[in-house]
């Protein structure tokens, strides 16, 4: 086992040992290991490398490291600079899971249900990748591959995710069966860029990758009225419908692919109101 | 395989754990490795809360932390939170609120509410009721219907307070 105190530790032990666990917050990680479901030789430990942890601000953008938690990111400052992402983060899991549970872990389990990637996706994040050969950057929807897959390969790990900061309001909202310890059944980020006049919505838990909305988003960009900040209740209504027809779901054990389509589609008229509450009734 | 012989600091004191395999978790080198079976194994994925311990002063499911992987860190578990006999501000609110049946998710949900009263702001108001709530909602109990536990955490902010001042 190596316990890694710097980003170059780790990237050696990476490369010494490509099949190694690399282990951040464990919430994922362990439950296998507990189930003799995780084999491995070696165990390469990330949370304490001081290069992985928090997150600073390179001018209209944010570095949030990998080994962010998702308690920090709703602590201090973030909760303004991205309340979408602060909001997903109250979501997950308990507070036990919140204070071990890494944005690096949700993006590198790469689950359909990850509740930071909707957000992501929305914010069109940089995922920052590292090993002893270099870093590479990948937009979000390049790596993010399949259902638990991603361009992650052998010897490499996720340094960072870059977002920019956007003015405007954010929402994150998620269907589960209660408010606590739920995967999610659907959920729905929206971000606004007032400064572009543009509405991005990312979807999960409704495709086997996060995905965006990008006829609804083009559609609702023509129809809000920007300058009072209010959406006509007509295209409410079909931005509600164009974001149900962007989903993929499929039948599992947490719900239907029409219970899905229904609720992400009561999620995207939801976040767009009180986005945009100038239109409410 | 072999996690070597190493060293975890658990309620103030060193516990040398030799002879351990590398896939076991904090729980389990806790309750069969060094004899503090007050943390419980029930789910073994963090869904339950009945492991809960603090690493570092933070609230964590013991099962979901790799045991040699906690070398360094200070790990607090129900055990130390008092001396031997004596019971903590929070485990005297339970007794007192009859918050305890079965007493399964008793010392996951003392941690829980261990950490929360660190963690308030001495400001003399009792903890918001939606902030209670959320800070046990890792902590299943299938006994009491939570009201006797809300009330424990109502008494246990008194009491904190009261050795504060």
């Amino acid at each position: 086992m190596t316990i890694a105190r710097t980003l170059d530790d780790a990237c050696v032990a990476l490369a010494e040992h490509p099949d190694a666990l690399l282990l951040a917050g464990g919430t994922d990680l362990m439950v296998g290991v507990n189930r003799g479901q995780v084999g491995f030789d070696h165990v390469v430990v990330i949370d304490r490398v001081d290069e992985l942890r928090g997150w600073r601000r390179e001018g209209d953008e944010l570095v949030l490291g990998a080994g962010l938690t998702y308690a920090e990111m709703g602590r201090g400052e973030l909760p303004v600079l991205l309340p979408a992402l602060a909001q997903a983060a109250r979501t997950v899991g308990s507070p036990q899971i919140r204070n071990a549970g890494t944005l690096g872990g949700n993006l590198a389990t790469s689950s359909p249900a990850g509740d930071t990637l909707p957000v992501l996706v929305a914010l069109d994040a940089t995922v920052v990748l590292r090993s002893s050969h270099g870093t590479r950057k990948l937009a979000l929807d390049r790596f993010v591959t399949g259902v638990k897959q991603n361009a992650l390969e052998p010897e490499e790990l996720i340094e960072a995710v870059r977002v920019p900061v956007l003015d405007g309001p954010q929402e994150f909202l998620k269907v589960g069966t209660r408010n606590a310890m739920v995967i999610s059944v659907a959920s729905l980020a929206l971000v606004v860029d007032r400064a572009g006049r543009s509405v991005r919505v990312g979807l999960g838990s409704v495709a086997p990758v996060p995905v965006r909305a990008v006829e609804a988003e083009a559609f609702v960009d023509g129809a809000i009225d920007w300058d009072t900040g209010s959406a006509p209740e007509a295209a409410v209504d079909r931005f509600a419908g164009l974001v149900a027809e962007a989903a993929r779901p499929i039948d599992d054990q947490r719900g239907t692919a029409t219970y899905r389509s229904h609720a992400i589609g009561v999620l995207a008229r939801r976040a767009l109101r009180r986005a945009f509450p100038g239109g409410a009734p | 395989m072999s996690a070597g012989p190493y060293v975890l600091r658990v309620n103030g004191n060193d516990h040398e754990v030799p002879d351990a395999h590398l896939g076991e978790s904090l729980l389990w080198v806790l309750r069969e490795r060094l004899g503090l079976p007050g943390s419980k194994n029930a789910c073994e994925e963090g869904e339950c809360g009945s492991c809960s311990v603090q690493v570092d002063g933070e609230l964590v499911c013991s099962c979901l932390v790799l045991a040699a992987a906690g070398v360094g860190r200070e790990v607090t578990t129900i055990e130390g939170l008092a001396p031997d006999g004596e019971l903590a501000d929070v485990q005297r609110a339970f007794v007192e609120a009859g918050a305890v049946q079965c007493g399964f998710c008793t010392p996951g949900l003392i941690m829980a509410v261990d950490t929360l009263l660190d963690d308030l702001p001495d400001d003399g108001s009792d903890p918001d009721d939606l902030i209670v709530r959320e800070a046990i909602s890792g902590n299943l109990c299938r006994c009491t219907g939570y009201g006797r536990i809300l009330e424990a955490v109502s008494i246990a902010a008194d009491l904190r307070r009261e050795n504060r001042t």
